[in-house]
């Protein structure tokens, strides 16, 4: 039972990565009709955002201390970050700590904007072009946004711890009357999942009580009519895209304290993401949200010790033998419509 | 002439020029040179453009005919790979018995594939397929580690069977794959002033097999058949009003590319005995549909053009290191040179996936059609100019 | 399709050059004079450094070219000679290797199997390369060093951990400098038990790879024969990159100790899962946690950060040793550089600067002159203390250094503390150990 617990919030944790990856994907596709290859790229970019604040944050200069020797019997050059010198070493420390929230505030704009001319000045030029175009297109901008990151930070991953508040674990076992150390879960995921939640929620509520989102939602569904209402829904689109790149950003940004990033790990998300879609359903939010976190539940289960010595394997596989059962079972996924991307 | 019209005999017979006379046009600086550096011509990147060829001109009967975009094909030929492996392992060595084993599993397991997941379309068919291969991708490389080798592939040893011929060489080591003999790693040089050119059997056998199934995927593209295919891209619902069932169609479309998928796998083992698991992984499959779409969708020649593309690029600029591109720019003053080299380096050596994505890009943005299209507006330039002279790449012609 | 391209007249001039061409007397340049592959001619050799430049080990592939260009810059008589004024043999002049000067080809490996034999071919057909070393994994190892046995050439391994690349799948031309998962299971085991005692209860996360298998093994046989018991052994995907679901139930299943059998991306992630579930602050049964992580790399250990401080592990050398050979290594890799040379780098250079040793006492070029010279042959010097090159399987043995994550570092380099340098004795195994069990070496190959 205490196993049973445990494998279902980690599924839930990990569903929200692939949930929030998942949206974007979708809002794109809904959105635009393109098949947005590089949105891989866009949760490993807003994952370097959070590198790069806490770099800009940690921006130092050296004094050399005579009394350490470094590796070379050189004088050891010591490096102090400029906020100490602004803030103080305990309120400078306190900043660079919460360097993965702060990150945040400076991951939005960066992402829009990034989503912004992304769209202006690539995708719009492929509405019109066969999927085949799109993907390969998509595919070489994320290649070279990966190469572009992988220039500046290497290909290392590189650690980017969440604040001290939220290091450790809590016991769930202990709330739910089980014994100590029988399910206890890590804060900072807690906090993913709390935070995709609101961006799901924050997304369905933009697109269900808004006039904009309404006018989205209509463009989705007939976007010659809407134009011919006109309504430049255009310019709509190229905003819809900009939240597309923040959602995925924001995830990457909330990813980095549970994995160290590296420039590959849009890669390692995007063929999954794709799976999460397309079991959700083409063109479909709540699709997408809820095969996420079918996936991840199902995929945590197939880990569990018990289960691999019964089906040696399935932890490898368990996410495509599960999307082939619910594609040849829904012909459109769980919850998708009809005619999207079917030909 | 081999019941094919004269434009389609002509684009063969440049195709048979062109890969007969490779080892010419692939080599075309002197050794030694500062140039040397971008030869193609040495057996296994020759070896690699022709079994991607045919791999890409397998892809391309299914994509480019019925549309169906296959996100899994690297799995028909990890099999082929594996199936001729074992095969030399158990068998001889031999390249004949073990590649008819690699077609043939090839065929069966996609006619496995294939039925099932044809029974969708669109994105849910290419999600179906990659889920097929990124399957057998992680089975190969863990679970199945005795029978697929797993992470270090599949390998031949000393001790294998070899039922027809023995285990080792005279020499103690095993022995190489051949036809009847014909080592396919024996090579012939041919030294003309600083020019050296390097003729393969292995390379060799692999062209003439190429150019067997570039004249059997033309036979397809004009025959009944393949208009039955393009008539499945068109309109799918139409032709089932007519009352034609396009499955049957479709799945031998599948099962045909996959057999040439096959092919290449075991046309690779054979040229190196020896088959990993990546060959399986989703961006190997990723790979042939960026070659099909770089080259030209639906021509019968872009496909090849691709593979060769992105082969090039993938063996050649990887080699490039700072040291070649001082040793280029050494002629300049020190200043200057040491900031081309600075300009020049992110692009090269580590680089070289960055230039391959923004090739990419620039393919698709500027030659919607792929490198074909690019031939037949340099070929239009040119007609323009009415110039009567050869060097037009005719090959670029598209076959439709 | 322009119908010029094919006019009789083009046709006939292309038939008249190729006719000229084959006219023209031919020779076989198989290297028939030599008799092996790629015998070099003129003042130069050439060499091909094989390494991952893109993929997930890029950066370790870096290194790993850093030191080779180093290598070659000793070898040449530029710098300071580093190893080559502590190496114990003095065969090597500076003036290149017998003379001829040492040239070089890079390619990437890609981490893959097929990649790093496209890439080395093209080192052996296109570019002459005598020699083919580096990569940074064992499946990669293995694959190059089966296609230098099969075309006569001489395969130094760089980095590869695994027991199979000269345990079952050991080849006569391929020689690993590297230690391997059964070392870092005995170096380890007397360390632990040390400082965990003997009645711990094991739980072993693998990397669902031959690797994984291997050092699997290794750990759990060493450390049962310690009196530890193995709860379970778990295979984790080699594409996973979250590894919660398998660190959770770590603690239900009454474990009291971790090991992490994987390298690279995975290690790094999965220690950094394991920290953040908090299990080092946990107790069982009145023991703290401890998690292992079997082998180390510092480049590892600097993507894992702060969560690798105070845990055990092992590793090949490092650059805080103190023998002469080591600084003088340190000092000159950090005065071409600017920091200090990881492992990767070590093994690497020291296979470079052994090959070129071997060709130099040997006397010739020729694989099999080569393979004569390294076959038994004792060294010191280079790092590791006396080093034996087994005749039997072509493996380096040497003292192994047990690490452990520093509680205190001061500075992004200094990320690991020597806790004890196992001698030599105690790391060898009978070349016909289980655990190597299979394959045979074969006969060296003078290829073409």
């Amino acid at each position: 039972m205490d196993a049973i617990i445990l494998q279902i919030l980690n599924g839930l944790d990990k569903g929200s990565a692939y949930a929030l990856i998942a949206l974007g994907l979708t809002l794109i596709f809904g959105t635009l009709g393109v098949v947005n290859f590089a949105h891989g790229a866009l949760f490993m970019i807003g994952a370097f955002c959070a590198v790069t604040l806490s770099r800009i944050l940690t921006i130092s200069h050296t004094i050399v201390d005579e009394t350490q020797k470094d590796f070379l019997g050189n004088p050891l050059k010591v490096d102090v970050p400029y906020v100490y010198d602004w803030f103080g070493e305990a309120t400078g420390n306190v900043i660079i700590d919460w360097a993965v929230p702060l990150s945040i505030l400076f991951a939005i704009p960066v992402m829009i904007l990034i989503g912004v001319i992304m769209e202006r000045g690539l995708i719009k030029h492929f509405y019109k072009r066969p999927h085949a175009d799109q993907i390969l297109v998509t595919f070489g901008l994320a290649i070279v946004l990966q190469e572009v990151i992988k220039y500046f930070y290497g290909a290392n991953p590189i650690p980017t711890p969440a604040p001290d508040a939220f290091r450790g674990s809590f016991d769930f076992g202990l709330m739910l009357g089980f014994d100590a150390n029988q399910i206890i879960y890590p804060y900072w995921r807690l906090v993913y999942f709390a935070f995709a939640a609101v961006i799901i929620g924050a997304v369905f509520a933009f697109l269900q009580f808004t006039t904009f989102g309404m006018v989205v939602r209509a463009g989705m569904a007939d976007r010659e009519t809407v134009g011919l209402l006109g309504i430049n829904i255009d310019k709509r689109f190229t905003i819809m895209f900009g939240l597309a790149a923040a959602v995925a950003g924001l995830a990457g940004v909330m990813y980095t304290p549970i994995n160290s990033p590296n420039y590959h790990m849009g890669m390692d998300f995007l063929v999954l993401s794709f799976v999460v879609v397309v079991v959700g359903g083409m063109g479909s939010l709540p699709g997408a949200v809820l095969a996420g976190f079918l996936l991840g539940i199902l995929e945590s289960f197939a880990s569990m010790g018990a289960v691999i010595d019964l089906l040696p394997g399935i932890n490898q596989i368990i996410i495509y033998l599960v999307a082939i059962i619910i594609l040849l079972t829904r012909p459109r996924g769980l919850m998708g419509r009809k005619g999207v991307m079917e030909d | 002439m081999l019941g094919l019209s004269k434009k389609d005999l002509n684009l063969l017979f440049i195709v048979f020029v062109l890969t007969m006379c490779a080892p010419f046009i692939l080599n075309p600086f002197p050794e030694g040179s500062a140039m040397a550096q971008f030869n193609a011509g040495y057996p296994d990147l020759m070896q690699r453009f022709v079994i991607f060829g045919i791999f890409a001109i397998g892809f391309n009967i299914l994509f480019g005919l019925t549309g169906y975009l296959s996100f899994g094909h690297a799995a028909f030929l990890g099999v082929g790979s594996y199936s001729a492996v074992w095969m030399f392992k158990l068998l001889s060595m031999n390249v004949i018995p073990a590649i008819v084993l690699s077609v043939m599993v090839a065929g069966l397991f996609s006619v496995l594939i294939g039925y099932i997941s044809l029974r969708r379309s669109g994105i849910y068919f290419s999600i179906l397929t990659l889920a097929f291969a990124q399957m057998s991708f992680a089975l190969a490389y863990s679970v199945l580690t005795p029978v697929t080798g797993g992470e270090t592939g599949l390998q031949l040893a000393l001790n294998d069977p070899r039922i027809l011929d023995g285990a080792a060489s005279s020499a103690g080591n095993i022995p190489v794959p051949g036809l009847f003999g014909l080592e396919m790693r024996d090579s012939t040089f041919l030294r003309l002033g600083d020019w050296v050119f390097t003729f393969n059997v292995g390379y060799y056998f692999s062209a003439v097999i190429m150019l067997l199934s570039f004249y059997l995927a033309i036979r397809i593209f004009r025959s009944p058949f393949g208009m039955m295919l393009r008539a499945i891209k068109s309109n799918q619902q139409r032709m089932n009003y007519t009352g034609l069932n396009p499955k049957p169609y479709t799945l031998a479309a599948f099962v045909i590319s996959g057999m040439y998928a096959g092919l290449a796998g075991g046309l690779m083992a054979a040229m190196d005995p020896l088959a990993g698991a990546e060959r399986m992984f989703w961006t190997a499959s990723g790979e042939v549909v960026l070659m099909t779409i770089l080259g030209g969708v639906g021509t019968l020649i872009g496909p090849v053009l691709g593979a060769g593309l992105i082969k090039y690029m993938e063996n050649i600029i990887s080699k490039i290191n700072s040291e070649i591109l001082h040793g280029w720019f050494a002629f300049m003053p020190d200043g200057i040179e040491d900031f081309m080299v600075a300009i020049v380096y992110p692009f090269i050596g580590k680089g070289w996936h960055l230039t391959l994505g923004i090739v990419f890009m620039l393919v698709v943005i500027f030659l919607p059609g792929g490198l074909v299209e690019g031939g037949q507006r340099i070929a239009r330039m040119f007609r323009r100019k009415k110039t009567t002279q050869d060097n037009t790449p005719g090959t670029t012609e598209p076959a439709e | 399709m322009s119908k010029t391209t094919f006019t009789r007249r083009g046709m006939l001039k292309t038939g008249a050059v190729t006719g000229a061409g084959l006219a023209l007397p031919t020779y076989l340049s198989a290297a028939g004079h030599e008799g092996f592959t790629n015998a070099p001619t003129g003042g130069t050799v050439t060499l091909g450094f094989n390494v991952p430049q893109t993929g997930p080990y890029a950066d370790e592939g870096a290194d790993e070219l850093r030191a080779y260009e180093l290598a070659v810059e000793h070898l040449n008589g530029e710098g300071d000679g580093g190893m080559m004024n502590t190496f114990s043999s003095k065969a090597l002049q500076g003036n290149g290797i017998l003379g001829k000067k040492v040239e070089y080809v890079t390619g990437d490996t890609q981490t893959k199997s097929d990649a790093a034999r496209a890439s080395a071919k093209s080192m052996i057909e296109k570019d002459g390369a005598v020699m083919i070393t580096g990569g940074s994994s064992s499946g990669v190892a293995v694959a190059v060093q089966a296609l230098c046995q099969e075309a006569g050439i001489i395969f130094m391994a760089g980095l590869t951990h695994s027991n199979d690349t000269t345990g079952k799948d050991k080849r006569a031309n391929g020689f690993r400098h590297f230690f391997n998962s059964y070392m870092s299971g005995a170096a380890l085991a007397p360390v632990l038990a040390n400082a965990y005692g003997t009645e711990r209860r094991a739980y072993h996360l693998t990397a669902d790879y031959n690797w994984g298998y291997t050092t699997e093994e290794a750990v759990k046989s060493s450390t049962e024969a310690m009196g530890w018991e193995t709860v379970a052994a778990v295979k984790t995907p080699l594409t996973q990159t979250d590894f919660s679901s398998y660190i959770a139930p770590v603690l239900q299943s009454g474990a009291d100790t971790l090991v992490l059998n994987h390298y690279g991306g995975n290690m790094v992630n999965s220690l950094t899962n394991a920290v953040q579930f908090g299990l080092r602050d946990k107790q069982v049964e009145g023991k703290d946690f401890q998690i292992i992580v079997p082998l180390y790399s510092r480049l590892m250990a600097k993507g894992a950060g702060a969560n690798v401080k105070g845990i055990f592990g092992s590793t090949n050398w490092h650059w805080s040793l103190q023998d002469e050979g080591s600084k003088t290594f340190v000092k000159s890799f950090g005065t071409k550089y600017g920091f200090p040379p990881s492992q990767a780098a070590h093994t690497c250079y020291v296979q470079a600067l052994l090959y070129a040793d071997a060709v130099e006492r040997a006397g010739s070029f020729a694989p099999c002159a080569v393979v004569d010279a390294l076959e038994g042959f004792e060294f010191d010097g280079m790092g590791n203390g006396p080093t034996l090159y087994r005749a039997d399987d072509h493996q380096c043995f040497k003292d192994v250094l047990v690490v452990k994550g520093k509680e205190n570092p001061t500075s992004e380099f200094d990320l690991l503390e020597i806790v004890e340098v196992t001698p030599v004795d105690q790391v060898t195994y009978q070349p016909d150990h289980p655990q190597f069990a299979g394959g045979a070496l074969g006969s060296c190959n003078n290829g073409a």
